[in-house]
């Protein structure tokens, strides 16, 4: 039954270069699509691993605000101190701090820390975070090494002010980028500089807490400084019990804006839709080019459908004979599926050629990732598989030509 | 004879109901993705001041760090030190000419029930009005003597004035900004140039800010610094006007140069200008001085989003694909009219008059496809706008320009794509065809 014959690919070959133009069209169609479908299937896992990476605080339960002083009589310092004890004794919270920033909002300041004093070397870069001694309970970090701030490290900075706290606490992913050669548990106790030659001990190490800068290379990079800022408007992150947080959002709102009317509360937006935000072209981009695949594939297998139903009505009178001398009408579906399945594989081929030249392109001209090899066959699977399954529609009509057609004229 | 051909494309598409829509459905399609990419494209490479965009240019001075430039390869920094700024000012060198910064502050509504809100504040110049055409419904900007006097004046957005003063005209009314008392002058009528190009630092597609006022005042009020502060050396002391004083650059400027010939003088003098402040004991890096029109700008700082550009060429192949399927599905269709074809051929038709025929029908079914392809292109847009929600707001409406591209796409696109078909179609030997009717 499995003789080379009974595959009739010669005769199938011989028929497909009598209309070669139509065959070319499905073939170049199918190139294309794998192209698209491919590279953006590539987009699509970049961008959801970029949107997968955590940040390393309490997401799910925390939300920030901003206090802006405006009265001629506003004071600030006791205004801090009086909010941050009202937030962290209300039920529910469990910790409160100020920070001069937002993980993964957008917004913020960076410093440069060097291992060697002098404007002569180069500084690593790294997001900074002003906070005080309540800080790994706030932002749910993990000390993995060295000590946590305590209440006497913690100053008050003005806005102008130019110089820094005497320690600092620094991610892991810091440590290793400042000091390279060496384990990071070594890295507690070593002295490093910032503002070229102003001294600072790292005296801890915290296990993960991304920048505000979602699209940075260093986006791991980041500083603890202990202080409390005095720069007019405030932002406070607050930490709350699993669950409670869109109570509590109000809630703390209207506690802060009516116990100091010198001052507006504003921006009280939650950690998640702040990530939204922060990730929403990425977001977005996975929504957008999903529909182009789904609508390119359709439309692919509909043109497929389209050309494969025409060429079985020609040759409706070839089939019916064929059938009268003896076809069986699975030779008659084989015959259609194999047609397709050469008519795939041209397009396959030409696809993964296409799918590479527009990687390159891409590449080249957004400095996107180069696509996995196992990307191309998978494509060209799953396009062969699109043909089959078009295809499957008119053939089996095809199978279903009575015999007896061949006997009628027209 | 059109309208003759007309009828006939017409009776063939009604003939063929399923395999005319599909036809339709894969052009709408095409056209449809193209448009919505393009548009968002075309709006984001928009030329916000078209009919001066060749005279206006942002200025940049190498005042950066003598070990690292600003940028690689050797960019000087996208900003300037207050320093610069007002000695670029002082010049007045240029026909127009303005520096700026962004700002924030509480203003203080009057009634008992408004509430104080936070407000966006771009500090400027006087010549910022008539520079960039800055439209008003109240009043008017301010003058340079204002400006010098660090007079509290301030011009309020339309929109802030509708909130405050309940869009009255509030020209001479007084508003507490930021604990200070200020006077408007003027009131803007709506203005949103897409893109915001006079300060792209923070997004080139923000909103306007909702209040203007004197540049000078940020030193006289002790406002807080906006947008992008980046500094190679810290300020020497704690005070605010040692930060004024620093390295830092937070302030963008703009000169009106309408000439070459004033263009070159200007980076003459913008030359000559580092060269003293070398001899000051600034700027430590070699010249690098740089005028850029608004494109040129709008160009350097990557205005134009690199997912845009992506999603046009995908737009493209995907539109690329749909035409291949309209061949495809043309040439079933027309060689299902082979008989026809030959019977009119028999009769008299020449193969031109047979062309014409069929590429009116291809020109139909384009048209109709460029028309459902608008309204995929309007969903596509109202779609790319709910998903990057405030980004694309002003990044998400057809204009008239872009209709007709999109009518005119979809015509040349049908008619290439029945090109081949028609050809093969009218060479069909009217003998071969008659023989077995």
């Amino acid at each position: 039954m499995f003789n080379s014959s009974s595959w009739e690919v010669g005769p199938i070959l011989r028929a497909l270069m009598r209309n070669k133009v139509g065959a070319l069209l499905i073939a170049i169609q199918i190139a294309v699509t794998m192209c698209i479908i491919v590279n953006a299937i590539h987009i699509i896992l970049e961008r959801q691993e970029l949107m997968a990476r955590d940040s390393g605080i309490d997401e799910a339960n925390s939300f920030h605000l901003i206090s802006t002083g405006f009265a001629n009589d506003f004071n600030e310092q006791v205004t801090i101190e009086t909010d941050l004890n009202t937030i962290r004794a209300l039920p529910g919270v469990i910790d409160a701090v100020q920070i001069n920033a937002i993980p993964i909002s957008g917004g913020g300041w960076s410093m440069g820390l060097q291992t060697q004093p002098g404007a002569e070397f180069d500084g690593v870069g790294t997001a900074v975070y002003m906070v005080d001694e309540h800080v790994l309970e706030a932002l749910d970090l993990e000390l993995i090494a060295g000590e946590a701030f305590k209440p006497t490290h913690v100053r008050w900075r003005e806005r102008a002010q130019t110089n820094w706290p005497d320690q600092t606490i620094i991610t892991k992913a810091m440590a290793e980028s400042l000091f390279p050669e060496e384990p990071w548990q070594q890295v507690v106790g070593k002295t490093v500089y910032i503002n070229d030659n102003e001294p600072i001990l790292i005296m801890g190490i915290i296990d993960k807490l991304q920048a505000p800068w979602v699209g940075w290379n260093n986006v791991e990079h980041a500083m603890l400084s202990p202080e409390k800022t005095l720069f007019s408007s405030s932002r406070y992150l607050v930490r709350t019990e699993p669950g409670r947080r869109d109570e509590l959002m109000p809630k703390v709102e209207e506690i802060l804006a009516e116990s100091n009317k010198g001052r507006i509360i504003r921006d009280v937006t939650s950690m998640m839709d702040t990530r939204e935000r922060s990730y929403r072209r990425h977001g977005a981009m996975i929504k957008i080019l999903t529909t182009v695949m789904v609508i390119l594939t359709v439309v692919t297998a509909l043109g497929i459908v389209g050309l494969a139903s025409f060429s079985v009505n020609r040759r409706r009178k070839q089939i019916g004979t064929r059938r009268a001398l003896g076809a069986s009408q699975s030779a008659i579906l084989r015959y259609f599926m194999l047609e397709n399945f050469l008519i795939s594989t041209v397009g396959v081929v030409l696809g993964a050629a296409l799918t590479i030249g527009l990687n390159i392109y891409l590449v080249q001209a957004f400095s996107l990732d180069r696509i996995d090899w196992y990307f191309i066959p998978l494509g060209m699977l799953v396009l062969w598989m699109v043909g089959q399954l078009a295809v499957f529609g008119p053939a089996k009509r095809a199978a279903g030509i009575a015999p007896a057609i061949a006997t009628r004229t027209v | 004879m059109f309208s003759y051909y007309l009828r006939l494309a017409l009776l063939s598409i009604k003939r063929n109901p399923i395999l005319s829509s599909l036809m339709v459905a894969a052009i709408a399609l095409g056209i449809g993705a193209s448009m919505t990419t393009i548009t968002v494209n075309y709006l984001m490479s928009a030329d916000p001041i078209p009919h001066k965009s060749d005279e206006l240019f942002y200025v940049q001075v190498d005042s950066w760090d003598p070990n690292d430039p600003y940028d690689e390869p050797n960019e000087p920094p996208d900003q300037l030190t207050w320093t610069d700024a007002n000695n670029l000012m002082n010049a007045r060198k240029a026909t127009r000419q303005v520096a700026m910064a962004s700002s924030g502050a509480v203003i203080e509504p009057h009634g008992q029930d408004s509430k104080p809100f936070n407000a966006g504040i771009r500090l400027t110049f006087a010549d910022f009005f008539p520079m960039f055409d800055v439209p008003f419904l109240y009043g008017s900007g301010w003058s340079e003597s204002q400006d010098l006097a660090r007079e509290q004046i301030v011009v309020l957005s339309r929109e802030t004035n509708e909130r405050v003063f309940g869009g009255e005209n509030s020209v001479g009314r007084s508003i507490r900004i930021g604990g200070n008392q200020f006077t408007v002058v003027g009131v803007l009528n709506h203005w949103q140039p897409v893109p915001k190009f006079y300060d792209v630092t923070t997004g080139a597609f923000n909103e306007t800010e909702d209040l203007f006022m004197p540049f000078l005042l940020k030193e006289e009020l002790e406002l807080p610094n906006g947008g992008n502060t980046n500094c190679w050396k810290s300020p020497e002391g704690d005070s605010f006007k040692a930060f004024l004083q620093s390295e830092c650059v937070n302030y963008q400027m703009w000169v009106e140069l309408p000439t070459e010939r004033d263009k070159q003088d200007y980076l003459a003098f913008l030359n000559s200008y580092a060269d003293d402040q070398k001899a000051l004991g600034r700027f430590p890096r070699p010249l690098n001085n740089r005028l850029s029109n608004v494109m040129q700008w709008m160009e350097i700082q990557e205005v134009v989003a690199d997912d845009a550009r992506i999603m046009l060429w995908l737009s493209f192949m995907f539109l690329l694909v749909c035409l291949l399927n309209t061949i495809g599905l043309l040439l079933s269709k027309f060689s299902g009219k082979a008989a026809e074809i030959g019977l009119r051929r028999a009769v008299g038709a020449s193969k031109g008059d047979l062309f014409m025929q069929h590429l009116v029908e291809t020109a139909c079914i384009g048209i109709a496809g460029g028309i459902a392809g608008l309204g995929l292109a309007m969903l596509g847009l109202l779609g790319i706008g709910s998903l990057y929600g405030d980004f694309a707001e002003n990044l998400t409406s057809l204009d008239l320009t872009m209709v007709a591209v999109a009518l005119l796409l979809a015509l040349v696109s049908s008619i290439a794509a029945g090109l081949y078909p028609t050809w093969r179609a009218c060479n069909i030997a009217p003998a071969s065809q008659l023989k077995s009717q």
